[in-house]
């Protein structure tokens, strides 16, 4: 079995708000094509997880060494601002709960799914917009949309959407926050759907922060489950979830509703 | 003229405008922030511009002073009367002679030469503020040249109108770097502005900002491969002077909705008649 | 008989216990030190009856259980990955191409049509999608689940149905381990005969079959050797 160093590496990741503790010392590896489900409740420090590694909460300790695409290895954490955003443009993306804000609501669908491709200098109208045509398609948006705008589209058709958006310009890494949160029950279906497919399809990696056990056990091949700022366990999404060792754990499975 | 300065300003702001100047032309296209003044006419007259020219000044300079091209419109005359009584310097209405230009929305149609300087006057100096209103958040996007946004406009305008729809103040990319607003130039002034020999200053009095182009550097306008960058056309030539290729201004003549077309650029249109157009100081 | 090649699976002293935080923390062992080898072309069949932690065993082969203690060997090309130990992205990789797993739960993704869900396992390997659907056409036949069902989900099959797209997902691949666990179960004679058989001309070729089967007509047809876990353990 080949062993590649891992594209992300945490360690000792942690986070204080004053006396209140986000997280605590979190640590994991991803590897490419691999997605790593973050679960827990409320207060659990899953999303500050998230946030801490997109930028938008600055981390208390910890550092997160990123494998880039000339093999150099990285640590986020540390990078300076305008490297960090140049870095999240072109290599990673994040899929926020609520898609209105990972998008660009006033300009129309098929904008939203070039500018990425823009943003890279890419500068052909016409293969931009065939490059978002197809995005639509492989969403299972109806292409005669392309020049809507994301505020006429339902809300899993503008997650969709910005599922797109974040796709098209070939992230390694993708982040995502409650990606079916909000959805209806038989639109969440559809999108993870969506979500697995593409996954296998680009070998792309992925971190997935949900409550939602049901949602990582169809996304994710691997499990941390956080609670009160600290991952308790973790292990294979199907040995945690079939075979919870700590005891907060088998609460959380104890606890969720089989239809 | 008793108790005013030369050129109205006192010598330290004059510096400060200047070292202000020298940043921004060591950084082509960026905004350099400064001490905007004060100054003896409303915001969006073109305070930037003539802070500008007011640093620049001296007694040797040759001043032409120009609005939509024109020398003689109300703009031109009152900020032209304004640097004579402060400074007393000799004015002109020929491109050719002047040494500072100060400009309201027109690039001279005589092609300018080395040691030639042109002022702009700038209402909103930053591109991308129409889609974020944050100073702070537009400055990172400039320093992470983060200017997708602006190409979505664009595609956007491709998409609705099959053309860009911007018609002046026409973004651009200086040197390759920053993304700039020639300030509301027709579009057909952009090319005008790619390696131009004379330097070119832009200022924003009401946002207190200057910028800078230096003599031939390049600047570029905004377009898609397949939807290259135009110039607008007229059918037909000045009524005047006979120019083709030049901008004109369509002036409606009678009620019934009759219409002519005229160079813009009064000096120029002059010249090529052999005349000269008289000023009043 | 003599074996030279080494066992495809081995199981030491596997122990399996479980702990209920929610009953005060009360401890349910299982497993208590199991030790079983199965080699390439042998099909194991354990006989013991219900409770005795059958499913427990394969499951835990499988890495959906954690032993608390042992070592779980499995060849996987040139490597042997300790199932118990491993990191999970090893063990996934075992899965995907060594270890077949049918179990009598079949997790139906709603959406999927049952075409689809038989050439998941082929695509996870890498195979096009064109050539995996071929050959889940064939299983499926095979397992007679007629034509007009292939683009149907599963959803809606009847438990037999459902069953034999458990065991198709499995045999549409060549894994060279088999854990089986019930794979007869809730089918009449004449799927079970479907079955059985893909059982024999997996084993024929070489795989090495871990399997629970309650049927004693079915066990007689499928295993070269038939243990008690009672037997097993330490």
């Amino acid at each position: 079995m080949t062993d590649e160093s891992p594209l992300l590496s945490v360690r000792g990741l942690t986070k204080r708000y004053g006396a209140h503790l986000g997280c605590l010392d979190v640590g994991f590896d991803l590897w490419s094509g691999e997605v790593l489900g973050v679960v827990g409740e409320s207060g659990s420090g899953k999303t500050t997880v998230l946030n801490c590694l997109a930028g938008s909460v600055e981390p208390s300790g910890g550092t997160a060494l990123y494998q880039q695409r000339d093999g150099r290895r990285v640590d986020v954490l540390r990078m300076a601002e305008a490297a960090r955003r140049r870095m999240l443009r072109a290599d990673w993306g994040i899929v926020h709960q609520n898609p209105r804000d990972g998008l660009r609501m006033s300009v129309s669908a098929g904008a939203n799914v070039g500018e990425p491709l823009m943003a890279l200098g890419q500068r052909h109208y016409g293969r931009i917009r065939g490059a978002a045509l197809r995005w639509l398609e492989t969403v299972e948006i109806p292409v005669d949309r392309v020049d809507d705008l994301p505020s006429t589209f339902s809300g899993g058709m503008q997650q969709r959407l910005q599922i797109a958006r974040n796709l098209v310009a070939q992230p390694r890494l993708v982040l995502m926050d409650e990606p079916t949160g909000g959805l209806d029950v038989s639109v969440q279906a559809r999108l993870l759907d969506l979500l697995r497919s593409l996954v296998a399809d680009l070998g792309l990696a992925a971190i997935v922060v949900t409550h939602d056990l049901g949602v990582v056990r169809l996304l994710a091949h691997r499990l941390l489950v956080m609670r009160r700022g600290e991952i308790v366990e973790a292990g294979l999404t199907d040995q945690v979830l079939d075979d919870p060792h700590h005891e907060y754990t088998q609460l959380l499975v104890a606890s969720v509703i089989h239809p | 003229m008793s108790g005013y300065n030369f050129a109205f300003l006192d010598e330290q702001t004059k510096r400060m405008i200047r070292r202000s100047i020298l940043k921004a032309v060591a950084i082509p296209g960026y905004q350099v922030p400064f001490g905007s003044r004060e100054m003896p006419l409303s915001y969006g007259w073109g305070t930037g511009g003539v802070q500008v020219t007011a640093s620049l000044i001296g007694p040797d300079d040759v001043l032409k002073v120009i609005d939509q091209g024109a020398d003689d419109t109300t703009n031109a005359v009152s900020i032209r009367s304004f640097f004579v009584r402060t400074t007393g310097v000799r004015t002109t209405a020929r491109t050719r002679e002047a040494t500072l230009i100060q400009s309201r929305h027109r690039i001279p149609e005589t092609p300018l030469r080395a040691g030639q300087v042109l002022v702009f006057q700038v209402p909103i100096p930053e591109p991308l503020r129409w889609l974020e209103p944050r100073e702070a958040e537009t400055r990172k996007m400039h320093a992470v040249e983060d200017y997708g946004a602006m190409h979505v406009r664009l595609y956007e305008d491709i998409t609705r109108h099959g053309k860009v729809a911007q018609t002046y103040d026409y973004p651009v990319r200086v040197n390759g770097r920053y993304l700039m607003r020639p300030s509301p130039i027709p579009k057909f002034d952009n090319p005008k502005l790619d390696r131009n020999p004379a330097l070119l200053l832009f200022g924003a009095g009401r946002e207190k900002r200057i910028y800078a182009v230096p003599p031939h550097t390049s600047v570029q306008s905004l377009d898609f491969e397949d939807h290259p960058f135009e110039v607008e056309t007229w059918r037909e030539p000045c009524a005047l002077c006979g120019a083709a290729g030049v901008f004109l201004d369509e002036i409606v003549v009678d009620d019934k909705g009759g219409r002519t077309f005229v160079c813009s650029d009064t000096d120029h249109c002059a010249e090529r008649r052999g005349r000269r157009s008289g000023i009043r100081p | 008989m003599t074996v030279t090649a080494p066992p495809a699976l081995e199981i030491l002293g596997v122990e399996k216990t479980f702990v209920l935080h929610a009953q005060g923390g009360a401890r349910l062992p299982v497993l208590s030190g199991v030790t079983l080898a199965v080699h390439g072309g042998d099909c194991v069949v354990l006989a013991d009856p219900s409770g005795a932690g059958k499913s427990t065993l394969l499951r835990a082969a499988y890495g959906n259980y954690k032993p608390q203690a042992g070592r779980i060997l499995v060849r996987h090309g040139d490597n042997v990955v300790d199932i118990v130990s491993a990191p999970a992205r090893h063990v996934l990789e075992a899965r995907r191409r060594t270890l077949g797993y049918v179990s009598q739960f079949l997790r139906v993704i709603p959406r999927i049509p049952v075409l689809d869900v038989v050439a998941e396992p082929l695509r996870a390997m890498g195979l096009p999608k064109g050539i995996a659907r071929d050959r889940a056409r064939l299983v499926l036949t095979r397992l007679h689940i007629p034509e007009r069902l292939w683009g149907l989900s599963p959803v809606t099959f009847s438990g037999g149905e459902q069953q034999r797209v458990n065991v198709a997902r499995v045999f549409v691949a060549d894994y060279p381990i088999l854990l089986l666990d019930e794979p007869t179960a809730s089918l009449d004679a004449e799927s079970r005969a479907l079955v059985v058989e893909l059982i024999r001309e997996a084993r024929a070729a070489g795989a090495a079959i871990l399997a629970t089967v309650h049927d004693t007509a079915v066990r007689a047809e499928i295993s070269t050797r038939t243990v008690m876990l009672e037997d097993l353990a330490a």
